[in-house]
């Protein structure tokens, strides 16, 4: 009976391996498809994805696609725009969107589920319906910096960081994984006299690493991937992010090789923010059943 | 003595440039060629010999990938944040004028009266944009193809008629030899399917709008012309003649260099690739319908932007780039037609006996720009929905009613895009 059982144990082991492995390939063959088309001539690489070759380095391999694609287009400074208006907006995000929710979650204010429930609702207006209004909004606002008082925020950093700051996904994140925070860590430190802030401060985000995780992946990936936003706001080159940088790419002879280049090395900060941010972002949607 | 003088040259030389630019007004300039570095040489080639011609204008560009530049136009036009110049799709000019994106050019007209038709952007009676290079499309093959085959090769005299194109298609998918016997491109989506496909229902004798009015499609986009045309173009698939809208991209790049297809319906952009593979590629005229061969025309254009408080400035430097230098410097650099004979002439490719002169003689014989109105914007998306499911089986009579219908009822909410009879 026991060496039954222990068959059956190695059984689902085995295919459970099994099945985790061929899941694991269908989700690294985009990538490695990528990778190695990125190394091949555009005509070979055309060929190549009629077979398995696709996913092998074999023929004529080389990183010319890649200085090319340097030579196309300004990649460094593609890709340097996307990560710094990234990076400051996801930062900005979690900071006021987590102050948001913890006076939602813990403060009590006239009006405070009506608001909570309208932020919420915004979830369900797609962006694509309030472009146009708020480009016409953005294109006449003030804005006082190092040349004084000036009107319009077209072709600046700020004007693809700031719309995109407070969003009701983001809140309603926190505010869901605050109120399951036990309340009598709170109450404690109000006995204590703390005041909210140092509540916020030292109490609250301090347990709140799995969602700040969560939070700074999602708008990672929605910043990171921006096109329709930063084509109507952005006109000078200067100031384009990666997404509107890859049209570079499409001409009427199309460079294959090149553009696999340019994928791979604009995937490049998305990984590597995924890689640092995975442990507590699996932590996260382990506890909250939060799917991104 | 002498390092004094040459101090003091270089000193005036540079002071005079100095107070040259900052006497020259700033016109700013938008271009759809980011990622196309020969485009961009040129260009910026013409712009430096504009801006050091003169004292009054200094253009500075600001280039933007064609894929999303027309989005970038119109969302700039919306934020009142248009450039001097810019440069629009000759079809698309109709449409940006009427909407007010544009003012009418200020250059002499007799300067263009040499170029090709569809280079000249006229919209309402008023030249608006004016194009430094048209684009063709032929049917591609080789000669040992025709011969293997026992085909007429046809001539800008004497092209195929619907029957022998049709017995050319049938010969080459019974000898076996190829997967398909056309490739038509229909991987490529979007502008591809009015710009080339619809010249064959215009020569069937139908067309996308009624061009005497410009106030319907009943009755030339679903009339008897049209329908035969809808049929001839099912059976192409229903054939198995052509590859349908599920087509490899990468088998539209290289499949007929790959020996999959006999003939590829392909524009002059891609010729040098296919003429390096194939020592004997022949580009063979449109076939003949039953109403004249024809070919799409008009390609990008420049124009002046009605935002723009310099029209006179912005005006002069288009017509400065309307040099032959420059039209034949374009043409070398990425391939495209040059729009007069004399420029023609300056260039590798499309000089007398050049190896694809034959793309000039094309243009001048069956060239035909697409319907000139605001709304061919609309109406060219409605027909490459029509024909990507007449393609994929839809009922043709139905199709062409439906697409019909969405063209007038666009025509009709847009009050006429303000055609006057």
């Amino acid at each position: 009976m026991a060496t039954i059982s222990a068959d059956n144990h190695g059984l689902r082991l085995a295919v459970r391996y099994v099945v985790l492995t061929l899941i694991a390939v269908i989700f690294i063959f985009p990538l490695l498809f990528m990778v190695m088309s990125s190394l091949k001539p555009s005509d070979q690489l055309l060929r190549d994805t009629a077979s398995l070759r696709a996913f092998l380095p074999v023929g004529d391999i080389g990183f010319d696609n890649y200085t090319d694609a340097f030579s196309r287009a300004p990649v460094g400074l593609f890709v340097f725009n996307s990560v710094l208006v990234t990076g400051v907006t996801v930062l900005l995000s979690l900071f006021l969107c987590s102050l948001a929710a913890f006076s939602f979650a813990f403060l009590k204010w006239k009006g405070r589920d009506l608001l909570l429930g309208i932020i919420i609702a915004t979830l369900i207006v797609p962006f694509e319906t309030i472009a146009i209004p708020l480009l016409l909004l953005v294109s006449k606002l003030p804005w006082i910096g190092l040349e004084g008082l000036q009107f319009g925020w077209l072709n600046t950093y700020r004007v693809q960081i700031i719309p995109w700051i407070a969003d009701g996904l983001t809140v309603f994140l926190f505010v869901q994984y605050f109120k399951d925070l036990p309340r009598e860590l709170i109450e404690a430190a109000r006995v204590e006299g703390a005041s909210w802030w140092q509540i916020y401060r030292r109490v609250v985000m301090p347990l709140a690493g799995p969602v700040l995780a969560t939070a700074a992946i999602l708008k990672f990936l929605v910043m990171y991937n921006q096109y329709l936003w930063p084509l109507i706001v952005v006109q000078q080159e200067s100031y384009r992010p990666v997404m509107v940088g890859l049209q570079y790419f499409f001409q009427l002879d199309t460079a294959w090789g090149e553009i696999m280049a340019y994928l791979t090395i604009i995937t490049v900060p998305v990984l590597a923010f995924y890689l640092v941010m995975q442990r507590a972002f699996i932590s996260s949607i382990a506890s909250t059943g939060v799917k991104g | 003595m002498k390092m004094r003088t040459t101090l003091g040259a270089a000193l005036l030389a540079t002071t005079g440039w100095a107070t040259m630019a900052a006497a020259q007004t700033e016109l700013s300039m938008w271009y759809h060629g980011a990622g196309n570095p020969q485009e961009a040489e040129v260009l910026n080639h013409i712009v430096a010999d504009f801006n050091a011609s003169q004292s009054d204008w200094n253009v500075v560009v600001e280039s933007f990938p064609q894929e999303s530049y027309n989005d970038s136009v119109v969302a700039a036009a919306l934020a009142g944040n248009l450039p001097d110049i810019i440069d629009v799709d000759g079809p698309v000019m109709p449409n940006w004028a009427w909407s007010g994106y544009l003012q009418p050019l200020q250059i002499d007209e007799s300067t263009i009266e040499n170029f090709l038709p569809g280079p000249k952007g006229y919209w309402d009676g008023e030249l608006y944009s004016i194009g430094l290079w048209d684009a063709a499309v032929a049917l591609v093959t080789r000669q040992s193809i025709l011969d293997d085959l026992g085909l007429r090769t046809p001539t800008l005299e004497e092209p195929w008629t619907l029957e022998e194109f049709n017995a050319a298609l049938d010969a080459a998918k019974e000898s076996g030899n190829f997967e398909y016997a056309l490739d038509l491109g229909m991987a490529w989506t979007g502008e591809w399917y009015p710009y080339s496909f619809s010249p064959f229902l215009q020569s069937f004798g139908g067309d996308l709008v009624d061009r005497d009015t410009y106030q319907t499609a009943e009755g030339v986009l679903n009339g008897e012309e049209a329908m035969a045309f809808g049929d001839w173009w099912q059976g192409l698939f229903a054939n198995d003649l052509a590859p349908g809208t599920s087509q490899d991209p990468a088998a539209r790049e290289t499949g007929f260099q790959d020996g999959k297809y006999a003939f590829s319906w392909n524009g002059n952009w891609a010729a040098m690739n296919i003429m390096n593979t194939f020592e004997d590629t022949v580009f063979l005229p449109a076939p003949d319908f039953g109403n004249g061969p024809k070919i799409g025309a008009a390609s990008w254009q420049f124009g002046v932007s009605s935002a723009s408080e310099h029209p006179d400035g912005a005006s002069a430097f288009i017509e400065f780039a309307l040099q032959d230098e420059y039209l034949a410097a374009f043409s070398n650099a990425i391939g495209l037609i040059p729009p007069t004979t004399s420029s023609a002439q300056m260039t590798e490719n499309y000089q007398d006996g050049g190896p694809m002169a034959v793309f000039y003689d094309l243009t001048e014989a069956q060239a035909m720009v697409r319907p000139v109105t605001p709304g061919y914007v609309v109406q060219a998306k409605v027909f490459e929905k029509a024909l990507a499911d007449i393609a994929n089986g839809a009922d043709v009579a139905d199709t062409l009613d439906a697409a019909v219908d969405e063209i007038n009822a666009d025509i009709e909410r847009n009050a006429g895009y303000g055609h006057t009879e």
